[in-house]
């Protein structure tokens, strides 16, 4: 595991986060949430799940994304003004960071560095799906359709 | 030096933390969307790396858990995002704060 790969990706997902949280203009925040994610989906490679990895770039980036900026262009006439910020919501988000940095910088066990192993295959991820998450497999599959149901029904138009 | 797990973690703190500044402080429920699903991404980089740094990593079992946990959370943003357009028809804004009727 690379250090210098891990600061850089750790600066492009802060800042791209960051940006997403802060910029005034809908679509270049949309934007920053893509960057965000790709940010995310390198340190999925550089822990070695390249398969998750691969999966967050499609889910996010190529559906979620895309429907965030759909989204966008279909509440636009919903303009831009007078929004302010909620500076609580500043403090909040300090306080919350602070809290966990310092507990995760005071627990001794956190400090251990990664135990080589052969990567994990595809095959044995596909392999384990199938056989002791084929259940949880069924439930998502099912979850997954009524949420399909459930989005079309919502922005369905209503008969007057 | 390589990286610990405590690093991770760490970088994993920021992304929640600036998830839950976006959704606590921004007005259009589109942001709101955003910051929750940083959430989330943030809980999927903990999984990943509490898997890899464990003892025995030949089980599977923090790659499942993300897999599982990202098919829930694109699940939940199809479904918000339909509500912000249904909420878009009805009230012809996206802003929460204008969103009162039900305030007593």
């Amino acid at each position: 595991m690379n250090s210098a790969a891990f600061v850089i990706i750790a600066i492009l997902t802060l800042a791209g986060a960051l940006a997403a949280a802060t910029l005034q203009k809908l679509m270049h925040a949309a934007l920053s949430f893509a960057v965000t994610f790709v940010g995310i989906a390198a340190f999925f490679f550089l822990l070695g799940a390249e398969f998750v990895g691969l999966a967050l770039i499609f889910i996010y980036i190529g559906a979620v994304a895309v429907l965030i900026v759909f989204t966008i262009l279909l509440t636009r006439r919903d303009v831009e003004k007078d929004r302010g910020f909620n500076w609580s919501g500043v403090a909040i988000a300090i306080a919350v960071f602070g809290a966990l940095t310092w507990s995760i910088l005071k627990t001794q066990s956190l400090s251990i560095v990664a135990p080589h192993v052969p990567a994990l295959t595809v095959k044995r991820i596909g392999e384990a799906l199938m056989t002791s998450y084929v259940w949880p497999l069924q439930c998502i599959g099912l979850l997954l359709t009524a949420a399909l149901i459930g989005a079309l029904i919502l922005v369905m138009e209503e008969k007057r | 030096m390589t990286p610990t797990l405590g690093l991770f973690l760490i970088v994993s703190a920021g992304l929640f933390s600036i998830g839950l500044l976006a959704a606590l402080s921004r007005r259009h429920a589109i942001f709101i969307l955003i910051g929750i699903e940083m959430m989330l991404a943030a809980a999927n980089i903990n999984f990943i790396a509490f898997w890899r740094f464990s003892p025995q990593p030949q089980q599977p079992l923090g790659v499942m858990i993300a897999i599982f946990s990202i098919a829930i959370s694109a699940a939940e943003a199809a479904v918000g995002l339909a509500m912000v357009i249904a909420v878009y028809r009805h009230y012809r804004t996206t802003n929460v704060d204008q969103l009162d009727q039900l305030k007593g």
